[in-house]
C-alpha cells in the first residue's frame, strides 16, 4: 500500500494546532516516515502539492481568499479534518462578528486597505464538507495522535464529545460549582483536555466547545440561580468556541 | 534598464504563518525588498475591548501557539502593575521556570526544524534526519524538554491553563518539579554537542550596525521583566516605550512596522539580548559563546542561530537552579482589586521584547489595548538586512538567491501570526 499523501494547512489562527503535530516528539519522526508529505509548510520548503488522501486544516475564514483556497483544497482532498477551534468553531477571532463594525474601525490605521474580509468569521464547515473535526483550543495532541494511529491503519477515528464532568470525576474532583460556586462551563463542554482547569481549581472557560448532549438553557438557568450572572456566562461562552451552533445560539438569544 | 523580479518566494516555508518576500531590480541602483505579510489580521484589540481584565492573559495567548506564556506574562505585568499585586516570590519563580520553557521549545523547534534545514541544504527537518537520525532526536528531545516544563507548571504545553491575575491557580508540588530533573541534567551534558554542530555549519555573513533594543534587568539575563534598553544609550520604563518608538504602515503588509521616533529600523530579540546582557549569561552559556567563537558585539544576523542555542544553555543552567531552589508558594495567588488606569508590560518572548499596554476602567473592563510584537519591531530591519546583502542575492542563481534571502528573513525566526492580530480590515458586504 502506498503511504497516505498529507497535506497541513493553515487559515486564520495562532499555528499552536499544527503546531501540535511538531509537539509530538516521541512520536514525529515515525508518523512522517508512515506518510508522504504533500504539503505543510511551516515545517518543509518541499511542495508536492495536491491531491491529498488527508488534509488537515487549521484556522477559521475571514477573508474572500480564504474562501477560494478552502474550496480548493476541499477538490484537492478525500478527506478533510478541521483541526482545533478555529476551523471547528471560528476562533476568538470570530468575536469581531458581535462588534459593531464602526467599534473595528477606530482602531483604523493610515490607510485602509488590506485584506478582502468577510462580513463574519466563520468555521471550515461553513462553506465545504468536513469529515471530521478535532476539538480544542489547542487540539489535544492525544487526540490527534490518536486520528493518526486509527487512520493509518483504515479505521475510522471517533471522538465522542461528552462533556468533561466525565473526566473530572474520574480526576477525582471535587466539583467547583457545587462546592463553591465558581463559573465552570464543565457540564457542557467536550471532553478532551482532561478537565485540565478544574484539576487546577479554575473553572472550564470551554476552549473544547459543546458538548454532544449540552443543553445550555438548563444549565445557564441553574447557573443564574446561583448567583451567576449572565454577563458572566455570557463572556465564558464568547470564547474560542462561540461560532458552535450550541453557543451561537446562546449569544444570539440572550445578548 | 528593465524591471527584474530577482527573488519572489511566493508563500515562504518553514516560518510562522503566511508572509513572503520580493526583491525587484529597477535599475535604479537599489532594489525594491518587500516582505509581503498576508496573513488575515484578526484584530484582537479590538475584541479586548469590553472584557474583564482577568479574562486578558487566556485570551491574548490565542494571538500565538508558538509564544503563549510570553503574552500571559506580557500582560500579566501590565495588569499586576496596576492593581499593586505583588506576587509571592516562588510564584515568580514558577512564572520563569515556565517562560525558560518556552524559550527551549521555541529555540529547539526553530533552531532544528525551521533555520538548519537551510544551513545543511535540505528542505525539513525530516530529510536532515534521515542524514542524521541522532542530531534530529536530539533536538526533538531538548523541545520536549520544553515543552515539559510549560506542561509541569501550565497545565499544557500551547495555551497553559495555570496563571491568572495575583499569581497561579494551582502551584505544581516540589517532587512533581524535580522529577524533571534527571532529564535536565542530562542534556545540560550534552548541548555542548549541538552548539558544536551548529558552529559547523557554513554560514553566510553579514556584519552590519544596527540599532538593538532588549530589556535590562538587573536580576537577570532579563526575561519576564525589565526595563528597556538599547545600544544607543537608550534606557526605558516600559510605560515610556511608545514616546521613543513608533509604529507605521505599509501598504503591502497586514502587519505594521516599527521604527525608533526620528530614526530607522531597529533589532530586537537574541541578538540584541547577547549583545546588551551578555555579563549575566549563565557561566556554562558563555564558555559556550566563547567556544563557538561568539562574544559582543556580535554584528551579524547570521550568527542568531548560534545565539539561539547559546540561550537554551542559559536558560537550561537557570531552569535547573531554579527548580532545584523551588519552594511551593504559601500564597499561589494574593486577592487583588480591579482600580482604573493606563499600564504597561514588557517581557522578552523568544523573539524579543513584547510590549502591551492596557486602559482598564472603574469596574475592571478593557478600554483600550495595544500589543507590539517583536517580529512586526523586526519587519523593518529585516528588509534592510535583505537590501544589504541584494549585490550577493542579485550575482547568485535563482535557487541561491532565494535560498539566502529566506535565511535573511528566517535569523529572525518571524512570527507571523503574532504580527498580524491588528490592523484594519476592509470590510466588504458578502
Amino acid at each position: 500500500m502506498s503511504k497516505p499523501r498529507l497535506g497541513v494547512f493553515k487559515f486564520s489562527s495562532c499555528d499552536g494546532c499544527q503546531l501540535s503535530i511538531l509537539d509530538a516528539e516521541d512520536e514525529l519522526l515515525e508518523l512522517l516516515d508512515r506518510v508522504e508529505l504533500a504539503d505543510f509548510l511551516e515545517a518543509s520548503s518541499a511542495s508536492a502539492g495536491a491531491p491529498y488522501d488527508v488534509a488537515l486544516v487549521e484556522g477559521s475564514i475571514s477573508t474572500e481568499e480564504e474562501v477560494e483556497r478552502i474550496i480548493r483544497i476541499r477538490k484537492e482532498s478525500k478527506m478533510l479534518v478541521a483541526l482545533g477551534a478555529c476551523a471547528t468553531s471560528g476562533g476568538l477571532q470570530a468575536l469581531r462578528n458581535w462588534s459593531r463594525l464602526g467599534l473595528f474601525e477606530s482602531a483604523v490605521y493610515p490607510e485602509p486597505k488590506v485584506a478582502r474580509g468577510l462580513e463574519k468569521v466563520l468555521p471550515i464547515s461553513d462553506f465545504v464538507a468536513v469529515d471530521l473535526e478535532l476539538r480544542g483550543c489547542p487540539v489535544s495532541k492525544a487526540q490527534l495522535l490518536q486520528f493518526f494511529a486509527a487512520t493509518l491503519r483504515g479505521a475510522k477515528p471517533r471522538f465522542p464529545a461528552s462533556a468533561v464532568c466525565f473526566e473530572c470525576k474520574r480526576a477525582g474532583n471535587h466539583c467547583l460549582v457545587v462546592a463553591g460556586g465558581t463559573p465552570c462551563l464543565g457540564p457542557v463542554t467536550a471532553s478532551g483536555c482532561g478537565a485540565l482547569c478544574p484539576s487546577r481549581g479554575r473553572g472550564c472557560y470551554g476552549c473544547f466547545g459543546p458538548s454532544d448532549d449540552a443543553n445550555l438553557d438548563s444549565y445557564t438557568s441553574w447557573l443564574s440561580a446561583h448567583k451567576v450572572d449572565r454577563s458572566t456566562i455570557g463572556l465564558l461562552l464568547k470564547g474560542a468556541n462561540s461560532q458552535s451552533p450550541e453557543f451561537r445560539r446562546w449569544i444570539e438569544k440572550n445578548g | 534598464m528593465a524591471r527584474r523580479v530577482v527573488v519572489d518566494t511566493g508563500p515562504m516555508a518553514r516560518v510562522e504563518g503566511e508572509g513572503s518576500l520580493s526583491i525587484v531590480e529597477k535599475g535604479t541602483g537599489v532594489p525594491e525588498v518587500k516582505l509581503n505579510i498576508f496573513e488575515p489580521p484578526r484584530f484582537f484589540e479590538a475584541f479586548l475591548r469590553g472584557r474583564q481584565a482577568e479574562e486578558i492573559p487566556d485570551i491574548v495567548s490565542r494571538i500565538c501557539g508558538i509564544c503563549p506564556v510570553a503574552y500571559q506574562i506580557s500582560s500579566l505585568n501590565a495588569l499586576e502593575g496596576l492593581f499593586g499585586v505583588e506576587i509571592d516570590e516562588q510564584v515568580r519563580r514558577l512564572r520563569r521556570i515556565l517562560y525558560y520553557g518556552e524559550w527551549i521549545e521555541s529555540h529547539a523547534l526553530h533552531i532544528f526544524m525551521l533555520a538548519a534545514p537551510d544551513f545543511v541544504g535540505v528542505p525539513d527537518a525530516i530529510a536532515m534526519a534521515k542524514r542524521d537520525p541522532g542530531l534530529v532526536r536530539g533536538a526533538l528531545t531538548l523541545k520536549r524538554l520544553g515543552n515539559n516544563l510549560i506542561s509541569a507548571v501550565g497545565g499544557r504545553e500551547i495555551h497553559p491553563v495555570s496563571l491568572k491575575i495575583g499569581g497561579i491557580y494551582r502551584a505544581p508540588s516540589k517532587e512533581a518539579l524535580a522529577s524533571l530533573s534527571p532529564e535536565l541534567d542530562r542534556l545540560r551534558g550534552s548541548v555542548q554537542k549541538m552548539v558544536a554542530f551548529l558552529s559547523s555549519l557554513e554560514r553566510p555573513s553579514l556584519e552590519r550596525e544596527s540599532t538593538l533594543v532588549c530589556l535590562c534587568d538587573p536580576e537577570r539575563y532579563a526575561i519576564d521583566r525589565g526595563e528597556i534598553a538599547s545600544n544607543r544609550g537608550l534606557r526605558l520604563p516600559p510605560s515610556s516605550f511608545e514616546e521613543n518608538f513608533e509604529e507605521y504602515q505599509v501598504e503591502y503588509s497586514n502587519a505594521l512596522h516599527s521604527r525608533t521616533k526620528g530614526g530607522g529600523s531597529y533589532m530586537v530579540g537574541p541578538l540584541a539580548r547577547f549583545n546588551l546582557n551578555y555579563d549575566q549569561l549563565n557561566p556554562a552559556a558563555r564558555a559556550l559563546a566563547r567556544e563557538a567563537g561568539l562574544k559582543p558585539p556580535l554584528k551579524d544576523p547570521f550568527q542568531s542561530i548560534l545565539v539561539r542555542a547559546v540561550e537554551i544553555v542559559h536558560a537550561l543552567e537557570e531552569t535547573a537552579r531554579e527548580v532545584g531552589e523551588y519552594e511551593e508558594p504559601v500564597r499561589p495567588s494574593v486577592p487583588y482589586k480591579a482600580k482604573a488606569g493606563t499600564c504597561y508590560g514588557v517581557s522578552e518572548a523568544p523573539r524579543g521584547v513584547l510590549y502591551h499596554s492596557y486602559t482598564v476602567n472603574g469596574r475592571g473592563q478593557v478600554e483600550r489595548a495595544k500589543i507590539i510584537p517583536p517580529t512586526s519591531q523586526n519587519q523593518a530591519r529585516m528588509e534592510d538586512d535583505v537590501r544589504l546583502l541584494a549585490p550577493r542575492i542579485m550575482k547568485s542563481d535563482a535557487d541561491e538567491a532565494r535560498r539566502l534571502s529566506e535565511m535573511a528573513i528566517r535569523n529572525y525566526d518571524p512570527c507571523i501570526s503574532c504580527a498580524t492580530h491588528f490592523l484594519r480590515l476592509d470590510i466588504r458586504k458578502a
